[in-house]
């Protein structure tokens, strides 16, 4: 899950990492009036999860509370790369001397921890990567012994850091680690990261990123979702324990096991472009079960989906044998009831042709089963073609 | 022959009076696996499916000979049963909770390097089998007999369906080795033991999107590997930075896409397949060709 500015800023103070005093204000008014109570200049910043945020004119100086109320009047409601600004960060302005850029992130290919650190922030940091690799430091951090004070100067030394920031820019990077550790972060950066005139060494922006399978040990995790971004139906499923993604197309998708799934949307898309670029209209991972309960609650968050006009229910019996499946499917019609979207079912794996049995008995008119995957994926979209 | 699991194997399973535990147990009991031992601290003496439960890896290690532990345990728990197993010098452990934090995963991976003596595969595997043997985990036992080709995979299920389309052939040692952002036992890890086991002629690759893992093992494979590859990726049609069901598969921006895997395994000599069926047709065809 991804923070907002505002949100990542209140982790980096609650764990010591100094940032400009700040309020968010989702009306123009609310903006005036943290303007009124903080004095002086203000900066008006855009809340939204894209990058780029200051190109697009979503940060402006304002010179006090009457310029914040018609700064934030035209930053709220405009559209930054497709997300639209619900709310704005309304901060103290800070007398810039230099900017820097400092992170701590997952490292995927290494199976480790990795530190960069620029003496060039305030710009994206992928062009200083590929424009200037010698300025961006990449420091390695050993999961088990993390980032101590020498380690968060070793850092900020060979990010080239200059000496009137160095204390300063250590300090911060041990307590930016803290955060890191502690949120259970895939990333934390701060970009810029600035010197004051007066030698302070702050962070003027934050980006976090949490992982969600530690959400368990972070309750207080729940309050950082965006409500307002999550999709009626993704919600529905959460709340079911169902792994769901909404997608654009008009064919919906069940299958057990994410890499199936993947695969199912895949052969889908392909076997679509015959009729008219039919496309996957989900993606839904019921898990190795697959039980009636967990099939029923898939089929009626599926076909909840006013753009669905055919289901493709694809099963590999694995751990679950396909007979359990088709009755599944079968006591899954009568709960859900009144089903008329064609469902094409492809079983295979173990017991298959005893699963294969059970829907034919069954008699269903809206079942269609097929053998193979891709036979599957193309009967599916030539349905939803059928039928739009 | 077999890569890492064999008829000498022998399983504890960490985690063992959980639900999971108990039904693998079974599962695992009844393909033939030798399994030795469980752990649970709590409770000491009991039985599980007549198998003997232990109050640490250590002591299932020393009394019962084990050298394989499968861990059930919950994602809460999973790092400490790691660093036991870990901590007992145990040959391989096979973590195949789902949900692990990756902070919890990166550590014990690191104190695994540390020890240097424990092969982890996982976390959120499906396990290890070498069909006709001995079965680590949750993979079925009887969708293929034992054979020659070695399979390496991101995902359960895909597994699953790649095992029954090639079971005229028969698989030597099929790995899951999990969808997860960080993980024990890598592609180029399965690609290098397969290389060196006599038992393998020709090796089926499985992907998905996210991270590098499918770039580097191209690279690896036009280095070191000369026997058959054939691969397949999932997620071509996945959209930009949503999670598609494993914790690792995500396209960020234009890294980890299914298209730029697919090129690098093709630049390596590898046949990539466009579905499961395919890929496994594409096998097949080496197979007949051996």
């Amino acid at each position: 899950m991804d923070l907002f500015e505002y949100q990542a800023k209140k982790l980096f103070a609650e764990h010591g990492v100094p940032v400009p005093t700040g309020k968010t204000a989702t009306t123009p008014e609310e903006a005036r009036a943290i303007a009124t109570e903080l004095g002086g200049k203000v900066v008006v910043k855009a809340q939204v999860k894209a990058g780029g945020r200051g190109k697009a004119g979503g940060v402006k100086v304002a010179d006090g509370p009457d310029d914040a109320f018609a700064k934030a009047t035209a930053i709220l409601g405009m559209d930054i790369k497709g997300h639209t600004v619900h709310s704005v960060l309304v901060e103290e302005a800070s007398n810039i001397a230099e900017e820097y850029y400092a992170s701590f992130l997952l490292d995927r290919a290494n199976r480790t921890f990795l530190a960069m650190a620029s003496r060039e922030g305030g710009m994206e940091i992928e062009e200083v990567a590929a424009t200037n690799p010698d300025a961006l430091a990449r420091i390695a951090i050993d999961p088990l012994t993390g980032v101590d004070a020498a380690k968060a100067r070793e850092i900020a030394v060979a990010a080239k850091l200059p000496e009137a920031a160095l204390a300063g820019a250590a300090e911060l990077l041990v307590k930016l680690w803290t955060v890191f550790v502690k949120s259970d972060a895939t990333l934390v950066e701060v970009n810029p990261l600035i010197l004051t005139a007066d030698g302070r060494v702050i962070a003027l922006d934050g980006k976090v990123s949490l992982d969600e399978n530690a959400d368990f040990r972070h309750p207080e995790n729940a309050a950082f979702v965006d409500v307002s971004a999550v999709d009626p139906l993704e919600q529905k499923a959460k709340e079911k324990g169902l792994n769901y993604v909404k997608l654009e197309g008009e064919v919906g998708i069940i299958g057990n096991g994410a890499g199936l799934v993947m695969s199912t949307l895949d052969v889908v898309t392909y076997a679509g472009e015959e009729f008219g670029g039919k496309r996957p209209a989900n993606f839904l991972d019921i898990g190795g079960g697959a039980s009636a309960e967990v099939m029923a609650n898939g089929l009626s968050i599926i076909l909840g989906d006013p753009s669905v006009k055919s289901v493709f229910v694809n099963i590999f019996g694995g751990i679950t044998s396909c007979d359990a499946v088709a009755n599944g499917i079968v006591q899954a019609l009568k709960i859900v009831g009144d089903v008329t979207t064609p469902l094409v079912v492809r079983l295979d794996g173990n017991n298959a042709e005893e699963g294969r049995r059970i829907l034919k008995e069954a008699n269903l008119s809206v079942v269609k089963p097929v053998d193979t995957m891709d036979g599957a994926a193309k009967l599916a979209a030539e349905l939803a073609a059928a039928a739009a | 022959m077999a890569i890492w699991l064999d008829e000498n194997s022998r399983v504890v399973v960490q985690g063992i009076t959980g639900s999971e535990g108990t039904k693998h147990t079974k599962r695992m009991l009844a393909a033939g696996t030798n399994v030795v031992a469980g752990v649970n601290p709590r409770k000491v003496g009991q039985q599980v499916e007549g198998v003997p439960v232990f109050g640490t890896v250590a002591d299932a290690i020393e009394q019962a000979g084990a050298n394989v532990s499968v861990i059930f345990v919950p994602p809460k728990f999973t790092k400490d049963a790691a660093i036991e197993a870990i901590d007992a010098a145990i040959p391989l452990a096979v973590v195949i909770t789902e949900g692990v934090p990756v902070h919890d995963t990166t550590e014990f991976w690191a104190y695994c390097q540390s020890k240097g003596t424990t092969r982890i595969i996982g976390p959120n595997c499906p396990g290890i089998a070498s069909p006709g043997l001995s079965n680590a985990g949750i993979i079925p036992a009887d969708i293929t007999p034992g054979g020659r080709i070695g399979l390496v995979s991101k995902s359960g299920t895909l597994t699953y369906q790649m095992m029954y389309e090639l079971r005229e052939f028969g698989f030597s040692t099929c790995v899951g080795i999990g969808g997860d952002p960080v993980i024990g036992t890598t592609h180029i890890d399965a690609l290098d033991a397969f290389q060196a086991d006599p038992g393998t002629d020709a090796i089926v690759m499985i992907g998905e999107i996210g991270g590098d893992a499918e770039e580097r093992a191209a690279a690896h494979i036009e280095a070191h590997v000369t026997k058959p590859v054939v691969g397949y990726v999932a997620g071509f049609t996945a959209p930009e930075g949503k999670t598609m069901g494993h914790a690792g598969a995500i396209v960020s921006g234009s890294s980890g896409t299914a298209q730029a895997k697919k090129e690098a395994l093709e630049k390596a000599g590898v046949r990539v397949g466009k579905t499961p069926s395919e890929t496994a047709r594409l096998m097949a065809d080496i197979m007949r060709s051996l």
